[in-house]
């Protein structure tokens, strides 16, 4: 009775497409916003932001990347470890060429530049399609990370192949190389997080969004009512490359700070970042960051629990890591292929109608 | 003969056996994909599994002593016993039908009726969820497989090509094994899918799950034997693949391998697994042998899938497959 | 029979055009199978063609080749008197051809609003940029032809299932949602393919209404293949009957009923 739509009335169109229009899911909206930039920064520190804040607000930009070439479009992808590294690598090289232009510009050519290397392998889309593309996007996959390994002018010729990012400053303030506060690079990939996910949810909601879905849903209907083909599937490969390198960029660069492209985006990353989007809910900007949450949580719940609490040792515990979310991934495919984010819209039409049953 | 001929020669006949190993490999996701729709991920890691069972039997390993020790304190590991090789693989195939029963009762039969694609997830789900229980069960180091296979260079080979070529081939014999048996397998499963009365309900269950319905074939049945047999294949080449480096982890990546050859062959084709294995293994070796030296080497990593991608954009349903007519 | 760029008035008072597209012996083979054997006939502007004939003639067929989406071996298709290039079924649409199909092709990811804001598609053009920015261009379009989709949806008698999922529709509301994306897209010619399968009386009573309104209202040229005679007589200005891939018949729904070769066709009597 508190979440209602009772009494509030759409006036116009503009209104009535609105991202939240029930008034309570709105001030939610803004109460979160307001908690992540303003409370968040003065209380994180730097266990909490390196074990579960930064790569959830890193893996969920990945994740909305390829929800919008997956769960909107409908093309499979199991490229996405490879097109981060195309993004991460992008960014080393336009970090160690062009030292005076800020970090912020960078990251996004590198997700500029990943979104033609991911348009390019989009290419056998129009020819090939579902389950076959999906391994065809494996060739992606092995094909970018061998590039990575052996062609040494990637990583400026350095003796161990790895590539490290140097010290960089927004306003004044380091967000990568050894010297950041937790705060900070929180805030920025905060930042990017934020603004990935309007202009998704912009493109989604309006007639690009439609043409992806409608190739989704019924490809050959979709272009026979008018819907570019081409078009359509290269804008979601292109869309899609420029998340997914954004959050490369800063994986390696924010995060990690080093990176070795074999062991960080290996096929693992691809299922990984699939099975995040998967368990969240294809289609869905909110499926997006709930997937990311679980898949980041539950490793480090699991690692709480067991090595913590219980005392097992380590490598048990990332095998029963390995058992979980496989079962988990069997169990929601079974009872809700939609992901947590259908378990919240279903909980949401019981929340407005409670506390009467139906 | 011009030396690097017989070099080549020799790259080829070795990726001749390789494309046979993953013919193997690719005809357990056929049947499977065949009867039921599924291109099971999993089957790399049913191969791992079922090694790593195989020789857990055959040492009298504890099965879960690692966290039986860990949760109670105690230091078990072996029961002491050893398994002679045949008996310990009739138990692992045992194994491996419950497992078929287990993944059909409690997996698949809610799946009935989904998309490809989800299909496929739900196998990567099983492959993750397999490997964690392998883990858990077995161990993750490296073990030894041996049951009873010869290995090492086959001296006859070896002394031939010596006479004829002043150059001696190395063959390894346990290639040469593996090669016969795959074949001996391969032939097996043409003919029972062609010609016995189970082989042709499971080929009815594939092109019309309700026709088949309504003429009396049990879907389950079907499903839990074709898993089953997959099981079996993956047995084999769990043992093949263990016997030559060792049951590890990497074995579960077989499965990688086998979707080009898929690809090339066409998902729904026998012949086609076979001959898109060969393919990609003289291919394979044949590419690494001639470009690997000029652009750093380790092609083999991604030049099945790159073959398999070039050749989809010119022929999307696969040499053998069926061609797709689109109709609206 | 009548001169090509004449127009004439029918009975009824609704004006008729020249001929606006034309097949010209279209022949269509799938692999060893021909499913259209040397047909010619036209369509002529603001009025209602019907293409009839027993299952399996080729009929929807047909509609394909009108879409573009098959192309036909031998044989022309003309539009406004020149030949049409081969093209991409999208170019096809883009030049005002709308249909609808035999097996509901509706998106049932999206919601009724969203499918028929889809057959909008070619009347908007914002591009990625604008649309990633969303405030300004490509709002202000989506709300002017949000409100053309609503007119639509009040015509069609939907507006209660706008936000409904399209999978959760009977199919008869499927139907009506499939002819307002067709609609909204205000297509010179309109293709509808047994847009009254699968219905009621009452059902079909309301779709035939549909149609004439949206002819009468809109003067579109519409194309129906329809497999209800008594439909088809009421409805149609002219008919073209195939069977087996052949034209049989051409003519007023009066000439096609006096004509044996169709009767014979719809009772089965043996030919070659």
């Amino acid at each position: 009775m508190f979440y209602r739509e009772a009494g509030d009335f759409k006036t116009s169109y503009t209104d009535d497409n609105q991202t939240f229009p029930i008034k309570f899911d709105r001030y939610r909206y803004y109460v979160v916003l307001a908690v992540a930039f303003g409370i968040i920064p003065f209380i994180i520190n730097d266990y909490w932001a390196n074990a579960f804040l930064l790569p959830f607000l890193i893996y969920s930009i990945a994740a909305i990347g390829l929800n919008i070439l997956t769960g909107y479009c409908g093309q499979v992808s199991l490229g996405t470890g490879g097109f981060m590294a195309v993004g991460a690598y992008a960014c080393y090289k336009l970090m160690t060429s062009f030292p005076d232009v800020n970090i912020f510009f960078h990251v996004i050519a590198a997700g500029g530049i990943t979104a033609i290397v991911c348009a390019a392998f989009g290419l056998p889309s129009l020819r090939i399609k579902g389950f076959y593309l999906a391994v065809a996007t494996l060739a992606a996959q092995f094909f970018l990370v061998w590039l990575f390994n052996k062609v040494e002018w990637f990583y400026n010729y350095s003796a161990s192949g790895q590539i490290n990012a140097p010290e960089r400053f927004v306003f004044g303030v380091p967000v990568t190389g050894a010297n950041t506060d937790a705060w900070a690079t929180y805030l920025f990939c905060l930042v990017f997080l934020t603004i990935s996910a309007i202009v998704a949810r912009n493109m989604t909601r309006g007639m690009q969004g439609r043409k992806w879905m409608a190739i989704r849903d019924m490809d050959i209907a979709a272009e026979i009512i008018g819907v570019n083909p081409m078009r359509a599937k290269l804008s979601a490969f292109a869309v899609s490359g420029f998340f997914i390198g954004i959050s490369g960029a800063l994986f390696f660069a924010v995060y990690l700070g080093a990176v070795e492209v074999g062991e960080v985006f290996g096929i693992q990353k691809s299922f990984l970042v699939l099975f995040m989007i998967i368990i969240g809910g294809l289609g869905s900007i909110f499926g997006s960051f709930a997937g990311a949450a679980f898949l980041v949580l539950l490793p480090v719940l699991l690692k709480l629990i067991g090595v913590d609490l219980l005392g097992w040792p380590t490598d048990i515990v990332a095998h029963f890591n390995l058992v979980i979310v496989g079962a988990l991934i069997i169990v929601f495919l079974i009872a809700e292929p939609h992901g947590i984010a259908q378990l919240w819209r279903v909980a949401k039409e019981k929340l407005r109608l409670w506390p009467f049953p139906h | 003969m011009p030396e690097q001929l017989v070099f080549a020669m020799e790259v080829f006949l070795n990726g001749l056996m390789a494309g046979v190993l993953y013919a193997l490999v690719a005809l357990g996701f056929v049947l499977i994909f065949k009867a039921s729709g599924i291109f099971n991920y999993a089957q790399g890691v049913m191969a791992l599994f079922s090694a790593l069972t195989l020789v857990g039997i055959m040492e009298g390993q504890v099965p879960f002593s690692h966290i039986i020790n860990a949760v109670f304190g105690t230091e078990i590991h072996h029961f002491g016993w050893h398994v002679p090789a045949l008996l310990a693989i009739l138990i692992t195939m045992a194994v491996m039908v419950l497992f078929a029963w287990i993944v059909q009762r409690y997996i698949f039969r809610h799946l009935v009726g989904q998309e490809p694609i989800i299909l496929f997830m739900a196998t990567i789900g099983l492959a993750y969820f397999l490997e964690g229980v392998g883990d858990l069960m077995w161990g993750s180091e490296i073990k030894k497989l041996d049951v009873g296979l010869p290995q090492g260079i086959n001296d006859w080979i070896d002394l031939t090509t010596y006479n004829i070529f002043d150059y001696g081939f190395f063959i390894d014999n346990l290639d040469i094994v593996a090669t016969v048996i795959a074949a001996l397998l391969v032939a097996a499963l043409v003919i029972f899918s062609q010609y016995s009365k189970e082989g042709r309900a499971m080929r009815a269950v594939a092109d019309d799950h309700q026709a088949a319905l309504s003429v009396g074939v049990s879907l389950n049945f079907i499903w839990i034997m074709v898993w089953s047999v997959a099981g079996f294949v993956a047995l084999v080449a769990g043992i093949m693949w263990g016997t030559k480096s060792g049951v590890q982890f990497s074995l579960s990546l077989i499965a990688l391998k086998a979707l080009p050859v898929l690809m090339l062959g066409g998902f729904t084709s026998i012949p086609g697994a076979i001959v898109g294995g060969l393919i990609i293994g003289v291919g394979e070796k044949l590419f690494e042998f001639a470009i690997g030296p000029m652009v750093g080497g380790a092609t083999e990593n991604w030049f099945a899938y790159v073959l398999a991608l070039i050749f989809l954009v010119f022929r999307p349903q696969g040499l053998f497959g069926e061609k797709i007519i689109e109709r609206v | 029979m009548l001169d090509n760029a004449e127009g004439y008035v029918t009975e009824d008072g609704r004006k008729i055009g020249g001929v606006v597209m034309e097949m010209k012996n279209i022949t269509l083979r799938f692999g060893g199978v021909v499913a259209i054997k040397d047909i010619s006939f036209d369509i002529r502007q603001g009025e209602i063609r019907a293409i009839i004939g027993p299952n399996g003639a080729g009929k929807s067929s047909m509609l394909n080749v009108i879409s573009g989406f098959y192309v036909p071996q031998e044989g022309q298709v003309l539009f406004k008197g020149e030949p049409r290039p081969q093209m991409k079924p999208y170019e096809v649409a883009q030049q005002g051809i709308a249909r609808t199909f035999q097996n509901i092709a509706l998106f049932e990811g999206m919601t009724v609003l969203d499918n028929v804001m889809t057959g909008r598609l070619n009347k908007m053009n914002s591009g990625l940029l604008s649309q990633a920015i969303w405030k300004g261009k490509a709002e202000r379009e989506e709300v002017e032809n949000r409100e053309k989709a609503e007119n639509i949806i009040d015509f069609l008698e939907i507006q209660h299932i706008r936000k409904t999922p399209v999978a959760r529709l009977p199919y008869g509301l499927k139907k009506r949602v499939e002819l307002a994306r067709a609609l909204v897209s205000e297509p010179s010619i309109l293709l509808l393919d047994e847009p009254m399968a699968g219905m009621n009386v009452e059902e079909k009573e309301d779709m035939s209404r549909f149609i004439l309104d949206v002819n009468d209202e809109f003067g579109t040229t519409i194309a129906l293949i329809e497999h209800d005679m008594g439909v088809v007589m009421d409805l149609s200005d002219r008919v073209v009957v195939m069977d087996y891939g052949k034209k049989i018949g051409d003519g007023t729904p009066n000439d096609i009923r006096n004509n044996q070769a169709v009767i014979d066709a719809y009772l089965g009597v043996a030919h070659d």
